[in-house]
C-alpha cells in the first residue's frame, strides 16, 4: 500500500538537462523541492553527442544563463574545447559551442543540486499522478511511496516507454541500457492526454587508442577561448582537439547492402525521426549521389578514452557497424566500444500546454524538455528553467512568466511548441527566430537579466556588475555619436591598412565605424579611449552602432508584432459562438486556446480574415462589458 | 487605434459615371494634399469638396482631373481622417490614382478593412458587428476565389519560380549559419548573393512592367463585335456605349477602321472593338480594315458575334463562325423587328454551347439579356484565367514594388558589404512579400527546403 512519504512545493521527475534547471530555478526561488530520478549516476548525463551549444543553442545557453540557469556555469567548469562559430559572419549568428567532458559534466551538475538548500535529490522510479477535481497533487513510486505537492513537472526525456532498437534486436530500454519508464505513459494516457511516438539514434563509440588520426583532420578549439556564463572568470586553456574524417563509396556500399537489415528500414511503421539529424542510412539514400559525408570524431572526456563518432549515427544491426566504422579512413582498426542504436519513445503533443508549460487540462502539472517533442540538451535545460519559475510563480500566487519571440529563442521555442506544436523532434535554429538580430549571444544579458533578478534567481554582485556594463555601453555609444574624428596622418594611415577609402572631411567616430571595414578596434587605435572598457562592453558598442539601420528596422517590427500580443483573448472565450470563422481556424483555436490576438495569428489554418473576425469579436465583448 | 492610412476603390468597378478612391487613416489627407494640385488640403474646412488635379509626384505628371473630399475625424465613416477623390468612371482612371497613393504613404486596405474600421472606433453598434464579420468572411471569400482563379495562371506560375530561386538562396546562407561546419556546398559568397538578387529583381522589375500595361487592368477585357457588313455591328456598340461613336449608315463597309470604346457592363470592363466587316473585298481601304479586324479577333478575350434575322446564313458567316470556333463569343441575332430569313436551329446548332441572344437594337431590345450574357461569362470563370486578374491587381502590383523595394535594401547592404545573414533578412522579406501575392505564407517552407536540399548532420 502507498505511504505518505511527505510534502514539498515542487516535485520534478527527472534529473536530466530539464530537471536540473527546473529543481534549481524552483528551489533558488523559494520553493522546497523534491527530483526524482532513475538513478542518481547519470544526472544530466548526456546520452547523444558530447556537445553543448552551436548556432541557436549556444545563444539559448547564454539565455539560460542571463535568467540565473546552471548549463552555462558547469559547462565552463567541464569542456575539453571551445569554439566561436560563425566569426566571418554577422554577429546575430555567432555563437559559442563547447565540447563537454561528460563525465565530469555529470559530477559537477550533480554536487550544484547535492548542495542547493531548497533541493531533496532522491532515486525513484514514478508510476502515477495524483490527481484530484484536474489538479496534479502529487506522485506516487513504484516503492509505494506517496509525495505531496502543489506543482509536478515531468522532464522524462526518451524514458516514457523508451525501446531501443539496432537491426532486429529491440527491447524496452531508456537511453543507454537504462530502465524505461512504462507505467507513468500508461497512467498520463488514462488522463486523456494525447501522445505521440518519436524516435532518434546515436551513433556507436570507439576506443581512442584503435584510431588512427593521421589521417584525419585536426579539429582544434578556440586559441582565447570564451565562457558562457557571464560570471565565469576561469577559462580551461588545456584543450582536446576533435577530429574531421569522411565516409567513402565502400561505407556507402555497406549500408545499401544492408540497408533492409536497419531496424528505421526494416519496414515497420516507426516514430518519427529529426531530419536535422538524419541517421547515415537516412543519408545515404536521400541523398545518394554524395559521394562522401562529414565524420568528426569527438572525445567524451579527459578521464576517458571513448570517443563519438559523430555523423555514423544508426540502427543497423552491431555487425554491420563493425564493417561501416572500419571502412572510414582513420576506424580501419577501431573498436566499438558501444554499438549506435535508435530509440523510440512517447512525447506529449505540445499544442495541449500553456505558454507556461503547464499542461491545459492539468492544473499543477507541467512538463518540460524531451517529453515536449523537442531534441537537444539546450533546448531541454531551457523548458526546464521556465518550467521551474513558472510553477514557483504559481503556487507563490504570482503571474506566469512567459517570453515573447522578441525577447529570446527561448520564447521562440516555447511559442512554437505550444502554437504549432510539431512534426519531428523540434530543435532550434537561428531561421526559426524572426528577429535573430535582437537575438544575440552578446546581448543575451542586456535581454533577460533584469528578468532574472526581478525573479530572484540573479545574485545582487551579479546584477549590480551587470549594471555597471549596461552603463558602460550606453556611455560610450554616446561619446562615439559626439566625438568627431578629422582626416589626420594617423586616421589616413589607420584607413588604407584597413583598405577603406581615405577620409575626405571630419566625420563622426559613429559614422566611421559604420564602414564595413571599420571595427571597433581598428577605430580605438586614432582616438583616446578608455583602456579599462572590457571586450563584451566594445563588442556590444560595436555592434550596437554597426547595425544601428537593421535593428531599428527589427525593432519596429517588434512594435507591430507586440501589439498583437497585447490583444490579450478572454480566458473563457467561446468560438462556437463566433460567426464567420472558418471551421478549421476555428478547431485550431479551441485546441490551442491562444492568449492573444497575436499568438492566434501564428497557428496554421488561422487566416488573416479569422484574425479580423477575432478581434472583433473581442471589441464587441469589451463594449458589451463597459455598456453593462 | 490603427495607426497607418489605407487606400481603396470604394465604388464598385467601373460602374456609373464617377468612381471614387478612399482614404482613411491619420495620414489621409497629407498623403492627398501630397498628390493634389488645387487648393492647400491640409487648410481647408471639413466636410468640402475641391477641384483639383492629380499629380504623380515621380514623374510630375498630370494624372487625373478628380474632385477631392476632405472629411476630417471623428465626423466620418469611419471616424479617422477621411479624404474620397472622386474621378472620372471607368477603371483607367481611379487605378491610376490609387497606384499613386500606394506609392506615396497609403496602404491597400483589406477587403472590409473601413468597415472593420469603423466598427473598431466605435462608429457602428453591437447589432451591426455580426454583420460585419459576413462582409468581411464574404469579401475575403472572394478575392480568394479570383486568386484561386491565378493560382493556375501564368502570373502565380512566375511568382512561384522567383520564390524559389530565392528560397534556395536564404536555405543556402542559412545552412552556411546553422551548420558551420558543413562542407558539402561552397560559403555562399557575396558575389553569388549579388548574382541571385538581381536575377530576381530584374525578373520583378519585368513583371512589374507588364503589370503596367496589363491590359485587363487598365483597359478591360478586350470585346470584338464581328459580323458581316450591316449587320448592326456599329448600332451595337453604341448601343453598349450609349454614345455615338462609330458612324452608323446603311452602305455595307461604312465602318472603315477599327474603333474601340471602353464600357462597363454590368460590372465587367470591356474594350469594345469595332471591326470593320469581314469580307473579300477589293476595296483598299477597307482592305486594311478587315486585315486588322482579324489582327484584333486574335487579341480578343471575348467575341460579339452578330447575325442578320432578316438574312439568310451565308457562306460568309458560316466562315466567320469557323473562325471564331476555339474562342469565347456571344452569337447576337438582331433586326428581330424586320421579317425573320434566318434558319435559327442552323445558327444554333453551330453556336453549340455559346449563347445566343436575339436583339432589336434599333429598338432598344434584348440589350438587357446581352448584357446578361455577358456578365455572366465573365463571372462563371469562363474566360481565360490568365485575364481575370483584374480584381486584384492592384494588390499584387503593391506586393510586387514592396518585394522590389525589399530586394533592393538587401542589394544595398550587399553593395555595403554587410555580413550575407543581415542581407538574408531582407531577402526573406522578399520571399514573403511573394508570397503574400499567392496566398502561400507559410513559414515552414525554409526548414523544408533547409532539409531537402542539404544532408545535415553535426
Amino acid at each position: 500500500m502507498v505511504y505518505d512519504a511527505g510534502r514539498y512545493d515542487v516535485i520534478v521527475i527527472g534529473a536530466g538537462h530539464a530537471g536540473v534547471e527546473a529543481g534549481l530555478a524552483a528551489a533558488k526561488m523559494g520553493a522546497k523541492t523534491l527530483m526524482l530520478t532513475l538513478n542518481l549516476d547519470m544526472i544530466a548525463f548526456m546520452p547523444c553527442n558530447p556537445s553543448l551549444g552551436g548556432p541557436a543553442k549556444g545563444i539559448v545557453i547564454r539565455e539560460i544563463d542571463a535568467l540565473g540557469g546552471a548549463m552555462a556555469k558547469v559547462i565552463d567548469k567541464t569542456y575539453i574545447q571551445m569554439r566561436m562559430l560563425n566569426t566571418r559572419k554577422g554577429p546575430a549568428v555567432q555563437a559559442l559551442r563547447a565540447q563537454a567532458d561528460k563525465p565530469e559534466y555529470i559530477k559537477e551538475m550533480k554536487h550544484l543540486l547535492e548542495r542547493e538548500e531548497n533541493i531533496t535529490l532522491r532515486q525513484g522510479m514514478v508510476n502515477e499522478l495524483i490527481i484530484e477535481d484536474g489538479i496534479c497533487k502529487g506522485v506516487i513510486t513504484e516503492t509505494h511511496a506517496a509525495y505531496y505537492a502543489d506543482a509536478v513537472i515531468m522532464t522524462t526525456g526518451t524514458f516514457m516507454r523508451g525501446k531501443v532498437l539496432m537491426g532486429d534486436l529491440e527491447y524496452e530500454s531508456g537511453p543507454n541500457n537504462q530502465r524505461a519508464s512504462i507505467k507513468l505513459s500508461e497512467y498520463l494516457e488514462q488522463t486523456g492526454l494525447e501522445l505521440t511516438r518519436f524516435k532518434t539514434g546515436t551513433p556507436p563509440r570507439v576506443n581512442s587508442h584503435t584510431i588512427d588520426y593521421s589521417k584525419t583532420e585536426i579539429q582544434p578549439g578556440d586559441d582565447k577561448p570564451q565562457a558562457f556564463s557571464y560570471e565565469t572568470t576561469d577559462y580551461i586553456t588545456d584543450q582536446i582537439p576533435c577530429w574531421l574524417t569522411y565516409t567513402n563509396e565502400f561505407t556507402h556500399q555497406i549500408i545499401n547492402d544492408n540497408l533492409t537489415l536497419s531496424s528505421m528500414y526494416s519496414g515497420m511503421k516507426r516514430g518519427t525521426g529529426p531530419r536535422y539529424c538524419p541517421s547515415i542510412e537516412d543519408k545515404v539514400v536521400r541523398f545518394n549521389d554524395k559521394p562522401r559525408h562529414q565524420i568528426f570524431l569527438e572525445p567524451e572526456g579527459r578521464q576517458t578514452e571513448e570517443v563519438y563518432v559523430q555523423g555514423l549515427s544508426t540502427s543497423l544491426p552491431e555487425s554491420v557497424q563493425h564493417d561501416l566504422v572500419r571502412s572510414v579512413p582513420g576506424l580501419e582498426h577501431a573498436e566499438i566500444m558501444r554499438a549506435g542504436y535508435a530509440i523510440e519513445y512517447d512525447s506529449v503533443i505540445p499544442t495541449q500546454l500553456w505558454p507556461t508549460l503547464e499542461l491545459k487540462h492539468i492544473a499543477g502539472l507541467f512538463t518540460a524538455g524531451q517529453i515536449n517533442g523537442t531534441s537537444g540538451y539546450e533546448e531541454a535545460a531551457a523548458q526546464g528553467l521556465m518550467a521551474g519559475i513558472n510553477a514557483a510563480r504559481k503556487i507563490q500566487g504570482k503571474d506566469p512568466v512567459i517570453l515573447d519571440r522578441s525577447q529570446a529563442y527561448i520564447g521562440v521555442m516555447i511559442d512554437d511548441l505550444v502554437t504549432k506544436g510539431t512534426q519531428e523532434p523540434y530543435r532550434l535554429l537561428t531561421s526559426r527566430a524572426e528577429y535573430r538580430l535582437l537575438l544575440r549571444h552578446d546581448n543575451a544579458d542586456v535581454r533577460l537579466t533584469d528578468l532574472g533578478h526581478e525573479l530572484g534567481l540573479i545574485s545582487e554582485e551579479r546584477y549590480t556588475d551587470f549594471l555597471d556594463k549596461r552603463k558602460q555601453v550606453e556611455a560610450e555609444i554616446k561619446r562615439l555619436r559626439k566625438l568627431i574624428i578629422k582626416p589626420t596622418e594617423a586616421v589616413q594611415d589607420m584607413l588604407k591598412v584597413a583598405k577603406a577609402t581615405p577620409l575626405k572631411e571630419a566625420v563622426k567616430a559613429s559614422d566611421l565605424l559604420k564602414r564595413p571595414e571599420m571595427t571597433y578596434d581598428l577605430l580605438d587605435s586614432v582616438i583616446e579611449s578608455d583602456d579599462s572598457l572590457p571586450d563584451h562592453v566594445k563588442e556590444q558598442v560595436e555592434i550596437h552602432i554597426k547595425y544601428e539601420g537593421y535593428i531599428k528596422k527589427a525593432n519596429e517590427q517588434v512594435e507591430r508584432m507586440l501589439k498583437m500580443e497585447d490583444k490579450k483573448i478572454p480566458e473563457h472565450i467561446d468560438y462556437d459562438a463566433i460567426t464567420g470563422l472558418a471551421s478549421e481556424a476555428r478547431e485550431k483555436l479551441k485546441k490551442v486556446q491562444p492568449l492573444s490576438v497575436g499568438q492566434a495569428s501564428r497557428i496554421s489554418g488561422v487566416n488573416p480574415s479569422d484574425v479580423s473576425i477575432l478581434l472583433i469579436y473581442i471589441e464587441q465583448g469589451k463594449m458589451a462589458y463597459t455598456a453593462q | 487605434m490603427e495607426t497607418d492610412t489605407i487606400a481603396a476603390i470604394s465604388t464598385p468597378l467601373g460602374e456609373g459615371a464617377i468612381s471614387i478612391v478612399r482614404l482613411s487613416g491619420p495620414d489621409a489627407i497629407n498623403i492627398a494634399a501630397r498628390i493634389f494640385n488645387g487648393k492647400q488640403l491640409t487648410d481647408v474646412a471639413t466636410h468640402t469638396i475641391h477641384y483639383g488635379k492629380i499629380i504623380d509626384p515621380e514623374t510630375g505628371d498630370v494624372a487625373e482631373e478628380v474632385m477631392a473630399s476632405v472629411m476630417h475625424a471623428p465626423k466620418t465613416f469611419t471616424r479617422e481622417n477621411i479624404v474620397e477623390i472622386n474621378c472620372h468612371g471607368g477603371l483607367t482612371a481611379v487605378n491610376r490614382v490609387l497606384d499613386i497613393l500606394l506609392s506615396n504613404g497609403a496602404r491597400l486596405a483589406e477587403p472590409g478593412e473601413f468597415t472593420k474600421r469603423a466598427f473598431l472606433n466605435g462608429r457602428i453598434d453591437l447589432s451591426q458587428a455580426e454583420a460585419v464579420m459576413d462582409l468581411i468572411r464574404a469579401k475575403t471569400d472572394k478575392a480568394m476565389s479570383v486568386a484561386l482563379n491565378q493560382m493556375e495562371g501564368r502570373l502565380s506560375t512566375l511568382i512561384r519560380k522567383y520564390r524559389q530561386q530565392l528560397l534556395e538562396t536564404v536555405a543556402h546562407v542559412e545552412v552556411n549559419i546553422d551548420y558551420p561546419e558543413y562542407d558539402d556546398v561552397e560559403e555562399m559568397s557575396h558575389k553569388m548573393m549579388q548574382q541571385k538578387t538581381a536575377e530576381v529583381h530584374d525578373d520583378i522589375e519585368e513583371l512589374l512592367s507588364v503589370a503596367k500595361q496589363g491590359k485587363i487592368l487598365r483597359e478591360g477585357l478586350a470585346t470584338a463585335i464581328i459580323g458581316r457588313p450591316n449587320v448592326g455591328k456599329s448600332s451595337l456598340l453604341n448601343a453598349l456605349a450609349q454614345e455615338n461613336k462609330a458612324i452608323v449608315t446603311e452602305i455595307p463597309g461604312t465602318t472603315r477602321d477599327v474603333i474601340e470604346e471602353y464600357v462597363n457592363v454590368r460590372g465587367v470592363p470591356l474594350k469594345l472593338v469595332d471591326t470593320a466587316g469581314i469580307r473579300e473585298t477589293e476595296d483598299i481601304v477597307e482592305k486594311i480594315g478587315v486585315d486588322r479586324s482579324r489582327q484584333a479577333l486574335k487579341q480578343s478575350d471575348l467575341i460579339l458575334f452578330v447575325l442578320n434575322y432578316n438574312e439568310a446564313l451565308s457562306p460568309e458567316d458560316i466562315q466567320l463562325l469557323e473562325l471564331i470556333g476555339d474562342l469565347d463569343y456571344v452569337v447576337i441575332i438582331n433586326k428581330t423587328d424586320l421579317p425573320q430569313k434566318l434558319d435559327l436551329d442552323h445558327v444554333k446548332e453551330l453556336a453549340g454551347s455559346h449563347r445566343i441572344v436575339e436583339t432589336s437594337l434599333i429598338d432598344a431590345k434584348g440589350i438587357d439579356q446581352l448584357e446578361e450574357a455577358i456578365a455572366d461569362i465573365f463571372f462563371s470563370g469562363r474566360l481565360d484565367a490568365g485575364d481575370m486578374t483584374y480584381v486584384s491587381n492592384m494588390r499584387h502590383i503593391q506586393l510586387l514594388k514592396k518585394a522590389k523595394g525589399a530586394l533592393e535594401d538587401a542589394m544595398a547592404s550587399l553593395e555595403m558589404g554587410m555580413p550575407l545573414d543581415i542581407v538574408q533578412i531582407d531577402v526573406t522579406r522578399t520571399w514573403e512579400y511573394l508570397g503574400e501575392i499567392i496566398g502561400d505564407t507559410a513559414s515552414d517552407s525554409l526548414i523544408d527546403q533547409l532539409f531537402s536540399q542539404f544532408c545535415l548532420g553535426k
